[in-house]
């Protein structure tokens, strides 16, 4: 059983050396600049920057296979249910028809449903590496802090810090439960009908969340016994001050953020670059 | 100095607002500076409670009427709030894995720092100042995950120390540890204490253990009330202990029952001041006189384990060929550290694991391709936590559940329930909700809704955890009650008054290994075991050597003979 | 209005543990309907009944940071228009918070109505209206595809949140019962 959540692991790259904060200012200003933009050129040198950056950091593919399998399914099921509800969306937004072969019904192929649905497929896959990025080179005690330190209440940044902390343990806790309902002869196979899974799965849930509020209430009792919320703020053991490589990765951050921007604003007029026209 | 309480308690009286009667009845208590106080009682007594008005959860967390007086350093509690006493008194909570917030031990022991806004740099400094106090500088980059029931003990210690608080206030602290990682726990304290001068107060009911090293005062509370503030050598050589339902150390119980009437001028407290002076030809000729209880236990193979091996990844072998057999009617308990493979043993007869070698037979039939379920008719298991194992809301129906899931009629249910619930002498709660019921009778339902299958074998963990003496009996007696009806009954435990008391046979564990399937006695009096399987020796063994009997095996076996006999059963 | 909101540590612990469950269930256990590509998360009935028992504050927290946790795990990286949907659900739940006679053993008729009255509306708003939205301004998905999805999301997590939210508030009071009301047989 994985004991840690995310397979954070320490090796000595100039990423893993950035600040969480850094890490999280940095991965907040690009995945926004390319939500925010419908650029296929820009997108395109944000994905470059972003593989260039994984590989860097030295995350090795066993480490993401599962994540990349995930995400190729999404989006493979994002594109065909796009096209089905929506086969003109292209030419709504371009403004111009390019057909190039007429399928059945009101569905023909265009030039431009092949250019927005692809745009957006790279639009995603590119937040894809970034999000990695940060989960896989920041350590998890650094996390809440980083949450704190752009604003967040800390309060709510520790609620985070704690589901990262106990969540192996529920997940152990309910494997334990499972095991122990299957011996009285639960079934969770498929076989069973739908209003059972949905019995079965609470008999399985019922003694996870009671024995879970028993717990709530013992470690709010000992946070309370060491002083927690007592004042405004607080500081962090774990979080890493800044130094010139944080500055500069923010820089270049705000940079690529403020250049999408400007791209939008002054050369496509929109959130689209339209080749069309 | 010395002469000004730190803590002084007068005609304390508290009452939880959803309780009908005060659980605090006028408190009169006073402790000074620099004592080592023990708080003794059995569950129910009130002594949590008065650790919670202490550090002040009461009234911060729990509600109720206060009356008369709690003044800690001079200053009435009523008038402080639960931070400013946070920072006199310092609270070692019984279960180290709540108190443990922070993702790693360092994260950990700053806590209190960091709700305090103290600087990261400072904050270093005092974390590896005091961690190294407790011998964790080392793992300040560890996760909880990585640690022992003992580190992280050792950690929720120093988390309270780095306030640099005057009184440390110990929630049953051997609580979840075994024997001895609980000794150590029982050292570290006491080297702090001479070390730091710090008032220490212990709350716990297992006092044997606690008096493996110092103690000034010993406070006995039972039904809110203080029965008795002694010394120990006083507290042991009177009634009082017996009287409330705790149980006395072992080697006094022995002299007893030698004959020998305790008293103070033979410093009985602790075992190693114990002056038996003249006496040892009476506990000499006790030991001669007991009959050697004969075992004529020689059934066929019921169920046996040949050759297990299991491992989660390919490097370490959690369980490396375990071979052992046990036979109908038997009571065997299975011991040895945490991470030695006991549960993941009962997990691979059970089904919920499968072993990677080696073949478990049922009565000479080779179960291995039995799933979860159908083994389940054959061997039951009893999760440590009855709050795991519970998921209806109703006594009936939880018992009737796995039933119910066989399909079986409605009809057969309700024989088959009403038997369980008359076995288990769980009739006259049937239409009470689970959740107004004691852990203890908790414990029973959950051991009932695995009878109602019917099977030949149970296995339990840790039945009697965090259980104070009366439970703890009150829970094996039931036990053995079932084994009497011809079920096999398989402990993992690390508890060794249940090892020694009412198993006949322990299989011990260490790094996935057999290293000895003997009596209870044997094991406990093998050094090299013991270490091995973190057990600690009982004081049975120091006793015999004080008395200067060779074979101390013997002696431990012909106590328990002794007790199996006369003693044991006359008590209830 | 400030009973909804006041923050305990009581609450903070609970946010961590229950965005820890509904992360679990999130990720496992789902429940396949007959709609193909869509499943019951069972998670919604769990932040539900946090948020009936510790509030909106909590209820909101565990549908944010548990969905937003979740979806880092499994894709990388957040799908935020949904996440900030399923924070603002389990937010609105919240307003059942001490509304109903659960802490006092009383869970029946009435207020099993209100309860599922106030779910069904959070599912809407969340759903319907800003999943959507935010689907269109974030990402400019279509339409059409978005209210549709918006839709089926609306009947499915009201379904889990109904079904498994009242199981548990029905349980949960249950053990609320007073102790003097029961007697031995």
């Amino acid at each position: 059983m994985k004991n840690n959540l995310f397979s954070y692991n320490l090796v000595d790259t100039p990423i893993h050396r950035l600040s969480g904060l850094t890490k999280l200012i940095a991965f907040l200003l690009l995945t926004f600049a390319v939500m925010f933009s419908y650029d296929i050129r820009v997108i395109i040198c944000v994905m470059i920057f972003s593989f260039y950056i994984l590989k860097v950091s030295q995350i090795k593919f066993s480490q993401i296979k599962l994540m990349v399998i995930y995400v190729g399914l999404f989006l493979i099921t994002n594109t065909i249910i796009t096209y089905l509800f929506s086969p003109e969306e292209g030419v709504g937004i371009y403004g111009t028809r390019h057909e190039i072969v007429h399928l059945i019904g009101r569905y023909s192929l265009t030039m431009e449903q092949i250019f927005y649905q692809t745009t957006k497929f790279l639009k995603y896959a590119s937040v894809i590496p970034l999000g990695i990025i940060f989960l896989l080179t920041t350590n998890p005690s650094e996390f809440a802090s980083s949450l704190n330190r752009v604003g967040v209440n800390y309060k709510a940044a520790y609620a985070v810090a704690l589901t990262l902390r106990y969540f192996p343990d529920i997940q152990r806790e309910y494997v334990d439960i499972s095991l122990a309902q299957q011996a009285r002869g639960l079934d969770l196979s498929s076989k069973a009908k739908l209003k059972d899974r949905f019995k079965n799965a609470l008999l399985i849930i019922v003694p996870l969340i009671f024995s879970t509020m028993d717990r709530i209430e013992l470690i709010s009792n000992a946070m309370d016994l060491r002083g927690f919320g007592k004042c405004k703020t607080r500081t962090w053991y774990n979080s890493k001050s800044m130094n010139k490589g944080d500055f500069i990765a923010i820089g270049i951050s705000i940079l690529i953020f403020i250049g999408t921007i400007l791209v939008s604003i002054f050369i496509n007029k929109s959130r689209f670059y339209n080749p069309f026209i | 100095m010395n002469n000004q309480p730190i803590i002084e308690f007068s005609d304390f009286t508290f009452q939880y607002y959803s309780q009908s009667e005060p659980t605090l009845h006028n408190i009169n208590l006073k402790i000074y500076p620099g004592e080592k106080i023990l708080i003794v009682g059995p569950s129910g007594s009130g002594k949590s409670t008065l650790g919670h008005c202490l550090n002040g959860l009461i009234p911060f967390s729990y509600k109720g009427d206060i009356s008369g007086s709690l003044k800690i350093d001079g200053l009435e509690t009523k008038e402080l709030d639960i931070f400013k006493l946070s920072k006199s008194i310092g609270t070692v909570l019984q279960d180290s894995d709540g108190q443990f917030v922070g993702l790693t031990v360092g994260e950990d022991i700053a806590f209190s720092l960091e709700n305090d806004n103290v600087k990261n740099s400072i904050m270093r400094e005092r974390v590896e100042e005091v961690s190294r106090m407790v011998d964790m500088n080392n793992f300040l980059t560890s996760s909880p995950y990585d640690l022992s029931g003992g580190q992280k003990q050792r950690t929720a210690l120093a988390g309270v120390m780095i306030d640099d608080v005057d009184v440390l206030l110990f929630d049953e602290p051997l609580a979840n540890l075994d024997p001895s990682t609980g000794k150590k726990a029982i050292e570290i304290i006491d080297s702090i204490h001479k070390e730091s001068k710090k008032t220490i107060i212990i709350i716990e009911h297992r006092l044997e253990d606690v008096l493996h090293q110092d103690i000034d005062r010993v406070i006995l509370i039972n039904d809110g009330r203080i029965l008795a503030d002694m010394n120990p050598h006083e507290l042991v050589s009177s009634s009082v202990l017996v009287d409330n339902g705790i149980r006395e150390p072992l080697y006094i119980t022995a002299l007893k029952y030698a004959g020998v009437k305790v008293n103070e001028k033979m410093m009985p407290g602790y075992i190693w001041s114990l002056k038996i002076e003249d006496k040892d030809n009476k506990i000499l000729n006790w030991h001669k006189s007991i009959k050697e209880e004969k075992i004529i236990l020689e059934s066929n193979s019921f169920l046996r384990v040949e050759d297990i091996s299991f491992s989660y990844t390919s490097k370490r072998k959690v369980l490396e060929e375990i071979s052992f057999d046990i036979k109908e009617g038997e009571m065997v308990s299975i011991v040895g550290k945490n991470g030695a493979g006991k549960s993941t043993l009962s997990k691979i007869i059970c089904g919920f694991e499968k072993q990677s070698k080696g073949n478990i037979y049922y009565k000479n039939n080779n179960i291995k391709d039995m799933t979860i379920k159908e083994r389940a008719e054959i061997i039951g298991f009893v999760m440590q936590n009855p709050n795991q194992m519970i998921s209806e809301n109703m006594i009936y129906d939880e018992i009737a559940l796995g039933l119910r899931l066989r399909n079986i009629n409605e009809d057969e249910i309700k024989e088959k329930v009403d038997k369980v619930l008359k076995i288990c002498g769980l009739s006259p709660f049937v239409d009470w909700p689970i959740s107004a019921l004691s852990y203890g009778q908790k414990k029973r339902v959950t051991i009932a809704t695995i009878l109602a299958l019917d099977p030949k074998i149970i296995i339990l963990d840790e039945p009697t955890a965090g259980q104070d003496y009366k439970h703890y009996s009150e829970i094996m007696e039931f036990l053995k009650e079932i084994n009497s009806l011809g079920i096999t009954v398989i402990f993992i435990t690390h508890d060794m008054h249940l090892m020694l008391e009412y198993t006949k046979r322990a299989i011990v564990l260490s790094d996935g290994k057999i290293i000895a399937d003997d009596k209870p006695s044997v094991i406990l009096t093998d050094k090299n075991i013991i270490d091995n399987a973190n057990l600690k020796e009982t004081s049975l063994f120091n006793l015999a050597q004080i008395v200067g009997i060779e074979d101390e095996t013997k002696f431990v076996q012909g106590f328990i003979d002794y007790e199996r006999s006369v003693g044991f059963l006359n008590e209830k | 209005m400030n009973k909804y909101f006041k923050v305990t540590t009581k609450t903070i612990v609970a946010t961590g543990l229950g965005a820890a469950i509904f992360m679990l269930l999130f990720m496992y256990v789902k429940i396949p309907s007959p709609i193909p590509e869509t499943s019951f998360q069972t998670a919604y009935g769990i932040s539900a009944f946090f948020a009936t028992i510790y509030g909106p504050i909590a209820g909101g927290l565990i549908g944010f940071i548990g969905h937003g946790l979740s979806d880092a795990l499994q894709y990388g990286s957040p799908w935020w228009s949904w996440v900030i949907a399923s924070g603002l659900s389990s937010f609105i739940f919240g307003f059942a918070y001490k509304n109903t006679g659960v802490e006092d053993g009383e869970f029946k008729g009435q207020d099993i109505v209100k309860f599922n009255i106030i779910q069904v509306i959070g599912n809407i708003i969340a759903w319907m209206i800003v999943a959507p939205v935010l689907d269109i301004v974030i990402y400019a998905e279509p339409v059409k595809l978005v209210f549709a999805q918006g839709g089926i999301a609306v009947i499915m997590n009201s379904i889990s949140a109904g079904v498994i939210g009242t199981f548990f508030l029905i349980a949960y009071s249950a053990t609320r019962t007073k102790k003097g009301s029961i007697s031995k047989k």
